[in-house]
């Protein structure tokens, strides 16, 4: 009995059947369920976001990719007073072209056709594409033939639905003769005043530049940094003050970035405003702390068996970083470099401050030369009043939205390459 | 026992004086390294206290002793593998053929493909078969062409034990191999080096039986090629595999001598209630 007094007092029996137990059980299931619901209703909603997003995008920006045309009826034996075909057919055809006066035949033809004001009816910039016709098949300056060629902003915004109750009123008398074709320009041209001309590829090919050189300045040092500190660096104050720096460099908004870049860049070094040399520059100070944290990481997850293997046989400190650590960590530092480029894709505000907000006209024909980019192209058509520029700026987003999947895609190759090779 | 009984055949270090601690000779065989008064510090605290040892060309060497006592420590001296640790500080002298192993000129890289080293959890680089073994020739120039690098994967793999179950499939991946056979890898990758001591550092911990039965009879038959160093957990190992045993315990060496004495008439208390299993 004596063993037993060291209970305060006995405990009833528990029961499990009891109405308490059972009403407990039923609690837990509510709370279950009920947890459940709120974690699917999260997902739902969100994907609903995605979509609503995709969608009012796609819808808007896949317009932006279509134009509307006129056609027009050119008798170029008749204007041209009996041009030939060879001529512009090698070194001299853009001089020839020029002395021809595409613009003015093409102007006469259209107030031929559609009357004094026919001309308001076109894009400012529409006779190009004859030129361009002529160029690529000069047989049709001996013929007379019909060339559709582009239709002003409004008459066109007003074709696919969208437009002012002026412009819907011509679109009504022109109905029978407007058609709608693939607009090649918005893949070839750069930016312009006239909705009907611009193009995305000028802010492709900056975006492109850009990313290279923040790939090339940013890829190396992040990754040698990454192994240096995880590999050699001695585990000190001095090297923990660093690590926190990088974290924190990683944290600071992107405009900060910019003043800095504005700063040395610019007026330290007298780079040129607004190429793509100091937009990469830039955008490389961003993207470096990224990699350098997701290097370090993956660098850490390296077992330390395979560094103890290779040092067993006498491999020197490099060459168990070469041949080993590196090959291990490099799936996951590709990870890491691929969302910082991603996010630097995306990145404006860096970029207006060291100028690229400029209009530029012409892509970038190198690194120093001024260029723009994909999302500072967005932002600038976004703010234009012509309503033409809506469906640009969408059909733009999707240009970028298809840059960034490809690189996700490329990164999750690219990944998966180096995993399999192990 | 007096210190460098076979000094005949032994290479003495300039460094090393007949007034240090008395060495636990190991008898017979050329001497391979030698170690006097080796002390190791983690920081503040000492996991190593005054071992002196001698390691012979034709003995296998077994260190044991309960967990925690050092063994691990100072086999990892022997090939300077804790230089990795930054905290860990090395006194007293240890020579490989009469050279100070921790002297400044000595190269480490070279130190440590002449003294190979096999780890308790097998290691295999995640590379293929004939890779894991061609590493450590290719990063020393051992082999000056493709021949030469086939022919030592080949002896090699065949010293191990392991050319029979591999030589068809050299191109698979070394970590699809059971845990035996890649222990086994192991070894006939530290062999590849060509290297004068093999340090084990519990071989077999990771394995089944059959497995360790393997590896213990592949360390008879590499005995006399080369100084083989093991530490082990398992005292039946220890009496299976070596000639010489050493007994550690709390960072100091208790005892140290031929294999069967330590085993039936062991000199030491303690080392008698540890082989009893008292403790440990």
């Amino acid at each position: 009995m004596n063993s037993t007094t060291a209970f305060a007092e006995e405990r009833n029996p528990t029961d499990w059947q009891g109405d308490a137990m059972q009403k407990r059980i039923r609690k837990r299931y509510a709370a279950e369920r009920r947890f459940k619901a709120l974690g699917l209703g999260a997902i739902i909603l969100s994907a609903g976001f995605l979509a609503f997003l995709l969608i009012v995008m796609v819808g808007n920006g896949l317009r932006g990719f279509t134009q509307t045309e006129l056609p027009v009826e050119i008798d170029f034996p008749a204007m041209t007073g009996g041009a030939s075909a060879s001529q512009f057919e090698g070194a001299n055809a853009a001089a020839n072209l020029r002395t021809l006066g595409v613009r003015d035949i093409v102007n006469t033809s259209v107030e031929i056709q559609y009357g004094e004001q026919g001309t308001e009816l076109f894009s400012a910039g529409g006779w190009q594409a004859v030129s361009a016709e002529i160029l690529n098949d000069p047989e049709i300056v001996e013929t007379k033939t019909t060339l559709y060629l582009p239709a002003e902003s409004e008459i066109d915004v007003a074709y696919k639905g969208d437009g002012s109750a002026s412009a819907e009123e011509r679109v009504a008398e022109l109905e029978d003769q407007l058609s709608t074709g693939f607009n090649w320009n918005f893949l070839s041209n750069s930016d312009a005043t006239d909705p009907m001309q611009v193009g995305i590829w000028g802010a492709l090919k900056g975006s492109l530049i850009t990313m290279f050189i923040t790939l090339i300045i940013a890829f190396p040092i992040g990754v040698l940094s990454a192994l240096y500190l995880e590999e050699y660096a001695p585990k000190n104050r001095f090297t923990d003050l660093i690590e926190v720096s990088i974290n924190n460099l990683a944290a600071v908004p992107s405009i900060i970035f910019g003043l800095l870049g504005l700063a040395v860049f610019l007026n330290l070094f007298g780079l040129p405003r607004s190429a793509a040399l100091v937009g990469g520059l830039t955008l490389a100070l961003m993207t470096m702390p990224v990699i350098v944290i997701s290097g370090r990481n993956a660098v850490k997850a390296v077992p330390p068996s395979i560094r103890e293997a290779a040092l067993g046989i006498g491999a020197s400190q490099m060459q168990v970083v070469f041949h080993h650590v590196l090959p291990l960590a490099l799936p996951g530092i590709l990870t890491g470099t691929i969302i910082g480029m991603a996010r630097a894709l995306g990145e404006t505000a860096p970029l207006l401050m060291i100028g690229m907000r400029a209009f530029i006209a012409t892509p970038p024909s190198g690194i120093v030369e001024p260029a723009t980019v994909l999302p500072v192209q967005i932002f600038l058509w976004s703010d234009e009043v012509n309503r033409g520029f809506v469906e640009k700026t969408s059909a733009a987003i999707i240009v970028l939205l298809l840059f960034l999947l490809t690189m996700n895609a490329l990164a999750i190759y690219l990944r998966n390459r180096f995993e399999t090779r192990w | 026992m007096t210190q460098l009984s076979d000094s005949a055949n032994s290479i003495e270090s300039p460094t090393m004086t007949e007034s240090t601690a008395p060495a636990i000779s190991a008898g017979d065989g050329p001497l391979k390294m030698t170690t006097r008064n080796v002390d190791v510090f983690y920081g503040e605290k000492q996991a190593i206290k005054d071992v002196s040892i001698d390691v012979t060309m034709d003995n296998v060497t077994a260190f044991i002793g309960p967990s925690g006592c050092g063994k691990s420590t100072f086999l990892r001296c022997l090939n300077r593998m804790n230089d990795t640790i930054p905290i860990a500080k090395v006194t007293g002298d240890i020579t490989l053929e009469g050279e100070d192993i921790y002297a400044p000129q000595m190269d480490v890289v070279q130190l440590r493909a002449r003294v190979g080293m096999v780890f308790q959890k097998p290691n295999p680089f995640p590379k293929s078969i004939y890779d894991n073994i061609a590493y450590g020739p290719r990063i020393h120039g051992l082999a000056s062409n493709k021949d030469e690098l086939d022919n030592i994967v080949e002896t090699s793999l065949q010293r191990a034990g392991l050319w029979g179950e591999v030589q068809d499939r050299l191109q698979d991946s070394g970590t699809a191999l059971s845990g035996g056979q890649q222990q086994r890898l192991c070894i006939a990758r530290a062999i590849a080096v060509d290297p004068e001591v093999i340090l084990m550092d519990e071989p077999c911990s990771a394995l089944d039986p059959i497995a360790t039965a393997k590896i213990e009879e592949l360390i008879h038959e590499l005995r006399g090629k080369y100084a083989i160093v093991i530490v082990t957990h398992n005292m039946q190992q220890a009496a299976r595999v070596s000639q010489r045993t050493a007994f550690f315990h709390l960072g100091t060496l208790v005892e140290y001598g031929v294999t069967s004495d330590i085993f039936t008439n062991p000199t030491e208390e303690k080392t008698r209630d540890y082989i009893t299993g008292r403790y440990g």
